[in-house]
């Protein structure tokens, strides 16, 4: 208890001066205007999102007519299919309705299991679109046009649809979720890539002014890395709460364009709670990662060489986590879960989806566990290769690597 | 000049510390780095209050056997126990260390630095940034104490980061290669307060590749070479390895008196130069009165610390240490 004590002891030494020597610094500016430039490359990678969103959306109509009006729009529907632009949502026979028969288009869209966005009733002479109203603003043509190839092959009339418009379905809560999602993977990552980077340039910093073999003998290397996650850490925070004063001012001053994103399944209050904790795992791991790596360089340039596969590594973990949302309930999902650099992002994306709580309790053990051992496991590596001294009789593989990427680097002219 | 060893065996160590408080003892420390091994069971006992130096040329291993001493890196076999301790970060508090390659903060004050290393041994930061700022008045730098390292000298800095090592009153303090880098004038400050750290009772122990401060400083030392310690003990038994050389001039180049030389006697001038034999100084005057030498003057000189370290390190070994104080100076 008493070394654990010291250990946290000697980690808020190491982290209180590197935070204040970060916060105090001129270059911290940099810091907090950084964001600001992912927005604009996220702004340019809206096409990929875009293109998953497609892929993760699916919208499905859903038809409640008499059968063979069903079957006929669904053959339309088919036949329509790879001549329109954007491509047509996928139909599916709800039930079918006879004639006189009642059915309840407000139910079906409020119905979890049957996951549609629209209903399309009546008949093909007057079909209703019930759905919210901006998919029924999209729709309205289509349905028109469906009905009429439905009726016949070669349409010269088109039936009036009468809309009913609902304030939300299922589906779209659903879409909103995903969106809501997507948006705190790509703000975790862009954080923890902001502060994971400062890590390295931290530890650039120890090796260039020396200090690293006093701060090795005086307190425990796994306390000083924990010193060194730590105060980055707290300088995200000092970050976050002054992007979220920005942001709060702008709304306050009634910039109201910024994006609406949905309530996450699990509500805002424990949304918020879980995405503090899992940018803190992702951070807490990546960082560890990158100080673990950095720290077994040899020298300033390795370090900085070294900075790139890292980011490179962040980057595909970031894709990985990602891609994994789209396909929800497979095996890559899992994969991103249990992986521990990946799991904050793919739980934290769960967080928005489902409204299990349990499962976040689990992840977070499991997160915490693996910033133990990979600390511990830095800390050991960097005790046994970095203290060497007088001539290099041989080279690290971290050296190695080091040097392949600045032989490429040397010949890039 | 051939120099004949005495009767005491090289390659042991001396065994004279029966009873004495150790403030560190290592037996048989090894570390190997990918394949080379760097030190190759060294054997240490430092006595509590004393100053004992790690002599040794660039590349011998002191780095790392102090390294090891620390806790900073742990030996691949062997055994170390250091102020009572053998995992030595368990009194980590209790120790201040100034490595070779120095550096603080450029960006801190230097108070602020003496500070924080006084917090990194456990020293609450107001304290030792209130013990830093009389360390700096006591050392004439009080009026620095507000600078930011970036802004000082480099011999500023550097007593900056010495005040830091000693702020936290260690009982064993460890210098590696502490005069390198300094004039002679920080070099003379230096030893004069290793000197009254001793006189306080504080351990001292440091490495160098330089013999005099070796010789000036300690009361005990280490040769290493080669990742080995072929001699630890006191520096007087280090000299006494060398039997006493003597410079005898006479008033006649000949006579009988002569066979009381040994037979590799050297006559460069006036001059005739030997080893004592072991016999002693009695019947060598006696000899050499009986067979009407002459004798005009006669001094024996006890073994430099240079030349002990030749004869028990080997000349490759003496070679590379003056190659080492060329290249420090």
């Amino acid at each position: 208890m008493t070394g654990l004590r010291e250990k946290l002891r000697a980690a808020l030494v190491v982290a209180r001066r590197d935070f204040v020597a970060v916060v105090f610094s001129k270059t911290f500016i940099f810091f907090l205007i950084g964001p600001a430039f992912p927005v604009v490359v996220g702004g340019l990678a809206g096409n990929i999102g875009a293109k998953v969103q497609q892929n993760v959306e699916r919208p499905t109509i859903g038809l409640a007519m008499s059968a063979s009006d069903s079957q006929r729009m669904l053959a339309a529907r088919d036949e329509l299919e790879g001549r329109m632009a954007g491509g047509i949502p996928q139909l599916i026979v709800l039930q079918d309705v006879g004639s006189g028969e009642d059915f309840d288009a407000k139910a079906a869209l409020a119905d979890g299991n049957r996951q549609v966005t629209a209903v399309v009733g009546g008949t093909l002479d007057a079909p209703t679109l019930t759905a919210p109203a901006e998919r029924a603003r999209q729709w309205v043509g289509l349905v028109s046009n469906l009905a009429a190839r439905a009726r016949a092959p070669s349409p010269t009339a088109y039936p009036d649809v009468r809309v009913q418009e609902v304030t939300t379905s299922l589906a779209k809560v659903k879409t909103g979720q995903i969106y809501t999602a997507q948006a705190a993977q790509v703000l975790l990552f862009l954080l923890t890539m902001l502060l994971a980077g400062m890590v390295l340039s931290n530890l650039v910093e120890e090796k260039g002014n020396k200090i690293i073999e006093v701060l090795a003998a005086a307190i425990p290397m796994d306390a000083m890395f924990m010193g060194k996650l730590f105060a980055m850490l707290a300088v995200s925070l000092v970050g976050i709460a002054v992007w979220g004063t920005v942001i709060g001012a702008i709304l306050l001053m009634g910039a109201k364009s910024l994006p609406a994103v949905s309530t996450p399944a699990v509500g805002w209050p424990l949304f918020l709670i879980l995405g503090f904790l899992y940018f803190a795992m992702a951070y807490l791991l990546m960082g560890s990662l990158f100080l673990s790596i950095g720290g077994m360089a040899a020298t300033v340039r390795e370090v900085q060489t070294l900075s790139m596969p890292v980011s490179m590594f962040q980057l595909m973990i970031f894709f990985f986590s990602s891609y994994a949302l789209t396909i929800p309930g497979t095996w890559v999902e899992w994969l991103s879960i249990g992986f521990p650099v990946s799991s904050p992002y793919a739980m934290l994306a769960r967080a928005a989806k489902e409204p299990e709580v349990w499962p976040h309790l689990a992840a977070l053990g499991w997160q915490v566990l693996w910033v133990i051992v990979i600390v511990r496991a830095g800390a050991q590596l960097f005790r046994r290769n970095v203290m060497k001294s007088g001539p290099a009789r041989g080279k690290s593989s971290v050296s190695l690597l080091a040097k392949l990427f600045r032989r490429r680097e040397d010949n890039a002219y | 000049m051939k120099i004949e060893l005495g009767e005491w065996p090289v390659g042991g160590n001396v065994s004279d510390l029966t009873g004495v408080e150790l403030a560190i003892e290592a037996r048989g420390l090894v570390k190997r780095f990918d394949g080379f091994t760097a030190v190759d069971g060294v054997d240490i006992s430092v006595p509590k209050g004393s100053i004992f130096g790690i002599l040794g040329p660039n590349g011998a291993g002191k780095t790392t056997t102090l390294r090891m001493l620390l806790g900073i890196i742990d030996p691949d076999e062997g055994y170390r126990r250091v102020l009572g301790a053998e995992r030595p970060t368990d009194v980590a508090r209790r120790i201040g260390y100034l490595p070779e390659e120095r550096g603080l903060y450029p960006a801190m004050k230097a108070y602020e630095a003496i500070g924080f290393l006084a917090a990194l041994r456990g020293v609450p930061l107001k304290e030792g940034r209130r013990k830093g700022r009389e360390l700096l008045e006591e050392h004439g730098l009080g009026y620095a104490a507000d600078r930011q390292i970036r802004q000082m000298s480099k011999g500023m800095a550097q007593t900056v980061q010495l005040l830091g090592t000693l702020v936290h009153q260690p009982d064993l303090v460890v210098f590696d290669e502490p005069f390198s880098g300094l004039d002679a004038l920080n070099q003379g400050k230096l030893e004069r307060m290793i000197r009254a750290l001793a006189a306080r009772g504080t351990t001292v122990i440091f490495s160098t590749h330089v013999i005099a401060h070796a010789e000036r400083l300690c009361d005990r030392i280490a040769i290493i070479a080669g990742g080995k310690v072929p001699f630890a003990g006191p520096v007087d038994l280090a000299r006494d390895r060398l039997r006493p050389q003597v410079r005898l001039e006479t008033r006649d180049q000949d006579g009988p008196w002569r066979a009381a030389l040994p037979a590799d006697a050297r006559h460069e001038g006036a001059f005739w130069y030997f080893t004592l034999p072991e016999t002693g100084v009695e019947p060598l005057l006696r000899a050499l009165i009986e067979g009407n030498a002459g004798i005009l003057s006669l001094s024996i000189e006890r073994a430099g610390l240079h030349d002990a370290f030749v004869a028990i390190a080997g000349e490759a070994a003496a070679r590379a240490l003056e190659e080492s104080e060329g290249e420090a100076r």
